[in-house]
């Protein structure tokens, strides 16, 4: 393979880590969250910084980096999902916003420059390039599916379900609101947070505008695209929205054009996702295992 | 120094300026069927909500098992033993009948850390949630998604949700409505049956014929205030019930 699908590829992995935390707040707790991309940001912004300036090993700092985007996700996440659906919506739209201004215009954060010289991933005496890097990724990927389908077997996991299902009968079985959306949401910024860091050590430099809106909207798109609630969609999600790009060169300028129709057509035809309950494909490859639904 | 189950003390909940349940109180005895009946709009379900933690009260207090209760959240009632169907039934549609109830019977689990990540799908929760549905007869739709459940058996699966929390009052509201007779007999039956495991029933209903026929005693709601209380007997030829029900002068012709 060549550097160049590489890089693609390696990409892809790490939106798929940033997709299946969305997954988690979105897919299982069904909470909309507009600003995934912030704790991405976080991730990538502490892990640049505990590197660079407090000169740890990307090792020492990834656990630092998870609980600090995992900390930030439980403060924002606290007030925030208080409000229900098209509120929250706008809600994590602001956050998003507000952090990447942070990122921004506050010196500590590099300002408009960004942050720049973050040490490539060294992993016993080797420095992780290309393939290696891949591998490192695609370990993390599974992991955070581990994680995810774990989560889906767990009481928590079926209390989120209910809770996206009919708030009001969950929370009269016993399921506290606030508790169990709050644990989705703090898995789903770890799990964000996680692949900020791996970006940031891939990028090797960041700056603010890599975390803005129209990344959380493709972040939405792949959880949408792929099925949301599923275990799989977000990965398939964004292998297609990753790939498609690089195959569709030549209209580069039609990109969010592009996007904005796949999402229109899946709404319409495929509602649940590539791998959505009733979904074409699972009708042509019916299930063995099975999804967070039914 | 208090031996019922539940007491409303005064209790009221205002929306704006529209008092929905006015100065209402009412007590229930363990193992006792209860039923509240009244006009539409008499704040019946209002004081569901209140009882369940859905509303805190605007003022009075409500106590279950002689502990002040009111403004508690709807899943700490649940954790104190109050079970509770919906008017409008609230399926998790998409997970399967199976599954609804299993979501019930994990109460004990959402409190800790480490029990809420346990794995819920066990061969003793599915058979304890098996056993619940046979309870109610729709053991054989397990494994249907509840959602597309025609309504008889949606009831009887929401029946079977609150029974999975082990509750000592059940709350049913308007369980019977829009049944087909066998089904108002089958679940009638199950209301009888529960009681006599010593769960106290607190049960709105609009079909006079169950309510009188199930409760050991009514209370009679109108415009949010208590219009009367006593055996189905009392309340039948109370004049002011009538009359809440027929408008005025009725009473004089109805008797």
């Amino acid at each position: 393979m060549s550097d160049y699908s590489i890089t693609i590829l390696n990409f892809i992995a790490i939106q798929a880590i940033v997709a299946c935390g969305l997954n988690v707040i979105v897919g299982y707790a069904g909470q909309i969250s507009l600003g995934h991309a912030a704790f991405f940001g976080i991730g990538a912004y502490s892990s640049a910084l505990l590197t660079t300036k407090a000169g740890l090993t990307f090792w020492a700092a990834l656990p630092l980096v998870v609980l600090i985007t995992a900390a930030i996700g439980l403060v924002l996440g606290m007030p925030s999902l208080r409000l229900r659906e098209d509120f929250l919506a706008v809600t994590t739209i602001g956050i998003n916003f507000i952090v990447e201004s942070v990122f921004l215009y506050v010196p500590f954060f590099g300002g408009a420059l960004g942050l720049g010289g973050i040490p490539s991933i060294v992993f016993f005496g080797t420095r992780l390039r290309g393939a290696n890097f891949l591998y490192l990724c695609l370990f993390f990927l599974a992991l955070v599916l581990l994680i995810s389908r774990r989560f889906t077997k767990s009481w928590a996991g079926l209390a989120c379900f209910a809770l996206r299902e009919e708030e009001t009968a969950a929370s009269s079985m016993g399921v506290s609101p606030v508790r169990f959306k709050l644990m989705a949401f703090v898995i789903g910024t770890a799990m964000a947070g996680l692949g900020g860091a791996l970006y940031a050590h891939q990028m090797r430099f960041i700056s603010a505008t890599d975390f803005g809106f129209p990344l959380s909207v493709m972040m939405m798109s792949m959880v949408v695209l792929g099925g949301i609630g599923t275990l799989w969609g977000p990965v398939l999600g964004a292998l297609i929205l990753g790939v498609l790009p690089e195959v569709f060169r030549p209209l580069v300028d039609y990109r969010m054009l592009l996007n904005a129709a796949i999402l229109l057509l899946m709404i319409r035809f495929q509602p649940d996702g590539l791998l959505g309950e009733g979904s074409l494909l699972r009708r042509i490859f019916p299930k063995r295992g099975e999804t967070s639904h039914g | 120094m208090d031996d019922m189950l539940l007491r409303l003390d005064n209790v009221s909940k205002h929306f704006g300026g529209l008092k929905a349940v006015d100065e209402v109180s009412f007590s229930l005895g363990r193992g006792e069927i209860l039923g509240l009946i009244g006009p539409n709009g008499a704040g019946k379900t209002t004081c569901f909500n209140l009882v369940s933690g859905v509303y805190a009260p605007t003022s009075g207090k409500i106590f279950f098992e002689g502990a002040s209760t009111g403004g508690f959240p709807p899943h700490r009632m649940a954790a104190l033993g109050v079970g509770r169907t919906f008017q409008v039934v609230k399926p998790f549609a998409t997970l399967s009948v199976l599954r609804n109830v299993m979501v019930a019977l994990g109460l004990r689990r959402y409190g800790g850390v480490l029990s809420s990540f346990a794995r819920w799908e066990t061969p003793a929760v599915r058979k304890e949630a098996t056993a619940l549905l046979e309870e109610v007869g729709i053991a054989d739709l397990a494994e249907a998604p509840s959602g597309k459940l025609p309504l008889g058996n949606q009831r009887r699966l929401e029946l079977a949700r609150a029974l999975a929390l082990k509750p000592k009052l059940l709350l049913l509201d308007e369980t019977f409505s829009g049944l087909r007779h066998e089904e108002v007999a089958l679940l009638s039956r199950l209301v009888l049956d529960v009681r006599s495991k010593g769960i106290a029933v607190l049960l709105i209903e609009h079909n006079m014929k169950v309510a009188m026929g199930l409760s050991d005693r009514l209370v009679v709601l109108d415009h949010g205030r208590l219009l009367a209380e006593g055996s189905a007997e009392d309340v039948r030829s109370n004049p002011r019930v009538v009359e809440a029900y027929l408008g005025k002068g009725a009473s004089s012709h109805a008797s």
